[in-house]
C-alpha cells in the first residue's frame, strides 16, 4: 500500500488495525459514550467506541439516539474537538525556589505520551492546523503544545452524516479529509459492514502493511465517495463569508450586536467548546512557606470580565462588548492575524450554546442590513 | 519535526540596583542585567514582563537609555497587586524579568523629517527611551518636539531631565497640567491644544502619542486636523496581558495582539477598533 491507494478494512480488521497502532507505542484517543455525550477519551479498541449510537444537534440541543444498524462512526461530533490533548485546560508552567537570596526556576520537562487520534473528522483536523498556527508558527513557540503535538498520529474519519449544525463546506474545511492524517476511514453501512481506508502518509502506510489488505474495488470506492458526497450536499447549516471582515469590521456599531447580546449569557461555553479558541490566563501562586512558587496556566474565555480587566475596569464590561470580540475574532480579525478563518464549521459554539445563538445566522442578519445603525 | 525551544514563559532573576521616587504613586527601578551578554538590548517602545516572586507577573514598558544597556530601567505605577508588591521591592531585592517583547517606536522611518513626540501622565515613559535616541542622534531628525501632560506639577515626571532636554537637546518641550499649583507658570489643559505651538511640517512628519486613550483620541483629532495623516500617527496601547508572546489571547485589539503587533501601532491599522466602545 502507498500513496492514495485505497484498502478494504472489516470491522474485525478494524480492531486489528487499533491494536497494530497501539503495538507502536501510542495510546489511542478516541470516540466513547459517556455521560449522554459521545466524548474523546483513552480506548483500547474497537470495542469502546460508540457503536449504533447517532446524535440530534440542533442549536442549544444535543442528544444522543440509537441507530438501527451497528456503525462506529455514526454520529457526527461530540462536544469535544481535540484541542484539550494538546491545548491543555490546566497546567503548570513552572516552579520556583527562593535560593540565596534570589530564585531558582525549574521549568516544566513536558514527556506526554504519544497519541493516536481515532475517528477525527475533517474539521477538527483544519482546527488543529489553525492552533498550530498560535502555539507553533509564530515567533514563539510554546514547548508544551509542541512537545504534545509532535509525532501525533491520526487515523481520520470522512464524515458518513453532517450534524444539525454543521457547516464545513461552507468554511471549505470537509467534510472529506484531505491532509494531516496517516489513514482515513469511510464507513461503508450497505450490505457487509466495512471500511475504506486510504493512506495518507510513510508511517500510514507501514502499519497498515502489517495487516495484509485487499485494495478497494472500483464499486467500494464509488460507495465511500458517495458517502462523503451526501454529507456534503445535507450540511445543517450554511455559513456566506465572502468579504466576512470588511463586512463586520465597518459593522461594529450594528444593532444586530444588541440583539444577540439580549440572549446571551456570556457563559463561554461557545469558547470552550470551540476547536480553535486558545486564550488562556495564567494563576501565580506560593506555598504556605512563601518559598516556593508555582504559575499555572488555565483556559480563559473572551466572555470573562477578567479578560479584558487592566487596571481601573474592564475594556469589556458589557456582555455586547464580550460577544461581539468572540464572534468578530473568530471569523474576521483571525484572518487578519493568522492567514485563515478561526472558525472551520463545525457548529458546536451553536449546539452547545445555553440560548441557541447561531453565528452563521447572526452574521446573516447583519450583512442582510450592512451598515444599520439605529435599532 | 518540531524544533527544541526554550520556555518563553520563564522569568529570569534581575536584582535591583536601585530604586527612585518619581511622584506619589510612581517608581524607577534600576536592575542590575550582569547575566546577559552585551547587557538588556531594546528598541525604545518595547516592553517586559516584571514577576515578582510568587505574587505575579504585569506588562512595564522600558523607560531607559537603549544606549546603556548595563541597567534595565522600568517606571512603574503603583496601581495593582503586582506594582503594588514590586513597589515594595528595596535595593538588592530580585524580581523576574521576561522581554523584551513588542514592537517599539519606529525611529528608523522618522529619520529626516520632523518628529512629534505626545505623552500624558505615565505615558512618558515609554517614550523616554526615544528622547535618549534622538538626543544620542539629533542630526537625524528636524524639528523635535515633545508634548507632555500631568495631573498636577506635582505628578510630572522626569521633570529635571525636561527642562535639560530642552536645553541641551535642541528639543521643543510643551508641558501642561490638568490641575496647577501656585507655583505653576505654565499652561493648564489637555495636551492636544498644545500641538498648535508645535514645529512641525505636516507632509514630512511622524508622531508617537502614549497616554490615556480619550488624550488619544483627542491627540489624533488634533493632528488630523493640523494635516497629519492616519498613517503618520503611532499609538503605545495598553490591554490585559498574561503571556506577552501572543499565546493568551487578552491583548487583542481587532486585528492587532498588543504583545507582539504592539504595544507600539500604526494608528491606521486599528482606527475602526480604537474608535469603538468597548472594542
Amino acid at each position: 500500500m502507498s500513496g492514495h491507494e485505497r484498502a478494504i478494512l472489516s470491522v474485525e480488521g478494524l480492531g486489528s488495525l487499533l491494536q497494530a497502532i497501539r503495538q507502536e507505542g501510542y495510546q489511542l484517543v478516541g470516540p466513547t459514550v459517556r455521560d449522554g455525550a459521545i466524548v474523546h477519551a483513552e480506548i483500547s479498541g474497537i470495542g469502546d467506541l460508540p457503536a449504533g449510537w447517532t446524535e440530534e444537534q440542533e442549536a442549544g440541543t444535543y442528544r444522543l439516539r440509537r441507530r438501527d444498524d451497528g456503525a462506529l462512526f455514526g454520529y457526527s461530533l461530540g462536544p469535544q474537538s481535540w484541542k484539550q490533548l494538546f491545548f491543555v485546560p490546566r497546567m503548570r508552567l513552572f516552579q520556583a525556589r527562593r535560593k540565596d537570596g534570589t530564585f531558582v526556576v525549574d521549568a516544566e520537562a513536558p514527556k506526554p505520551p504519544r497519541l493516536a487520534l481515532i475517528g477525527a473528522r475533517s474539521c477538527d483536523l483544519h482546527a488543529i492546523e489553525v492552533q498550530d498556527r498560535t502555539f507553533l508558527k509564530g515567533q514563539f513557540v510554546d514547548p508544551d503544545y509542541a512537545a504534545r503535538r509532535e509525532g501525533v498520529f491520526v487515523v481520520a474519519v470522512n464524515c458518513g452524516q453532517a450534524g444539525g449544525t454543521c457547516f464545513c463546506v461552507s468554511m471549505k474545511t470537509g467534510p472529506r479529509v484531505t491532509q494531516w492524517f496517516d489513514l482515513a476511514l469511510t464507513e461503508l453501512l450497505d450490505g457487509a459492514h466495512r471500511f475504506v481506508v486510504e493512506v495518507g502518509s510513510e508511517r500510514g502506510a507501514e502499519v497498515l502493511a502489517k495487516l495484509a489488505l485487499q485494495p478497494a474495488d472500483e464499486g467500494d470506492c464509488r460507495t465511500a465517495d458517495e458517502v462523503v458526497e451526501r454529507t456534503a450536499s445535507s450540511m445543517g447549516r450554511k455559513f456566506e463569508t465572502e468579504g466576512i471582515t470588511e463586512l463586520l469590521y465597518r459593522n461594529l456599531e450594528h444593532p444586530q450586536w444588541d440583539k444577540g447580546a439580549e440572549r446571551c449569557t456570556s457563559c463561554a461555553n461557545c469558547t470552550l467548546v470551540c476547536p480553535t479558541c486558545f486564550c488562556a490566563s495564567v494563576e501565580d501562586v506560593t506555598d504556605l512557606s512563601g518559598n516556593t512558587a508555582e504559575r499555572w496556566r488555565r483556559w480563559d474565555s473572551c466572555f470573562t470580565l477578567d479578560h479584558s480587566y487592566v487596571h481601573g475596569g474592564s475594556v469589556r464590561s458589557a456582555t455586547r462588548s464580550r460577544y461581539r470580540q468572540w464572534l468578530v475574532h473568530k471569523v474576521a480579525s483571525w484572518i487578519d492575524q493568522f492567514g485563515t478563518s478561526g472558525c472551520v464549521g463545525c457548529g458546536r459554539c451553536i449546539t452547545w450554546c445555553p440560548v441557541g445563538i447561531d453565528l452563521t445566522e447572526e452574521v446573516a442578519a447583519i450583512r442582510a442590513t450592512d451598515g444599520k445603525k439605529e435599532p | 519535526m518540531l524544533a527544541p525551544v526554550r520556555d518563553p514563559m520563564t522569568p529570569t532573576p534581575a536584582r535591583i540596583r536601585k530604586v527612585r521616587r518619581e511622584t506619589s504613586d510612581t517608581f524607577t527601578v534600576h536592575l542590575d542585567v550582569d547575566g546577559r551578554d552585551g547587557g538588556f538590548r531594546f528598541a525604545p517602545g518595547q516592553f517586559n514582563m516584571l514577576y515578582v516572586f510568587g505574587v505575579g507577573e504585569v506588562p512595564i514598558s522600558i523607560s531607559g537609555d537603549p544606549g546603556a544597556p548595563s541597567e534595565l530601567v522600568h517606571t512603574i505605577r503603583a496601581v495593582g497587586t503586582v506594582t503594588r508588591a514590586i513597589q515594595k521591592q528595596r535595593k538588592a531585592s530580585v524580581l523576574g524579568v521576561r522581554g523584551p517583547f513588542g514592537q517599539g517606536w519606529p525611529l528608523d522611518k522618522a529619520k529626516g523629517g520632523d518628529l512629534l513626540l505626545v505623552a500624558g501622565g505615565l505615558g512618558l515613559a515609554p517614550l523616554r527611551p526615544a528622547v535618549y535616541h534622538v538626543l544620542e542622534h539629533r542630526e537625524d531628525f528636524r524639528d523635535v518636539s515633545l508634548l507632555v501632560g500631568a495631573r498636577t506639577p506635582e505628578d510630572l515626571l522626569f521633570r529635571s531631565e525636561l527642562s535639560r532636554w530642552q536645553r541641551k537637546g535642541r528639543i521643543q518641550v510643551l508641558v501642561t497640567v490638568d490641575r496647577a499649583t501656585p507655583d505653576w507658570k505654565g499652561p493648564i489643559g489637555v495636551v492636544p491644544p498644545l500641538l498648535r505651538e508645535a514645529r512641525f511640517e505636516p507632509g514630512r512628519t511622524l508622531a508617537f502619542a502614549c497616554g490615556p486613550e480619550v488624550m488619544l483620541r483627542f491627540t489624533e483629532h488634533e493632528l488630523s486636523r493640523l494635516g497629519l495623516g492616519a498613517d503618520q500617527l503611532y499609538f503605545s496601547l495598553e490591554r490585559n496581558m498574561k503571556c506577552a508572546v501572543g499565546f493568551c489571547g487578552h491583548c487583542q485589539l481587532g486585528p492587532a495582539f498588543l504583545c507582539k503587533d504592539g504595544p507600539v501601532l500604526r494608528y491606521d491599522r486599528v482606527r475602526p477598533f480604537f474608535l469603538t466602545r468597548e472594542a
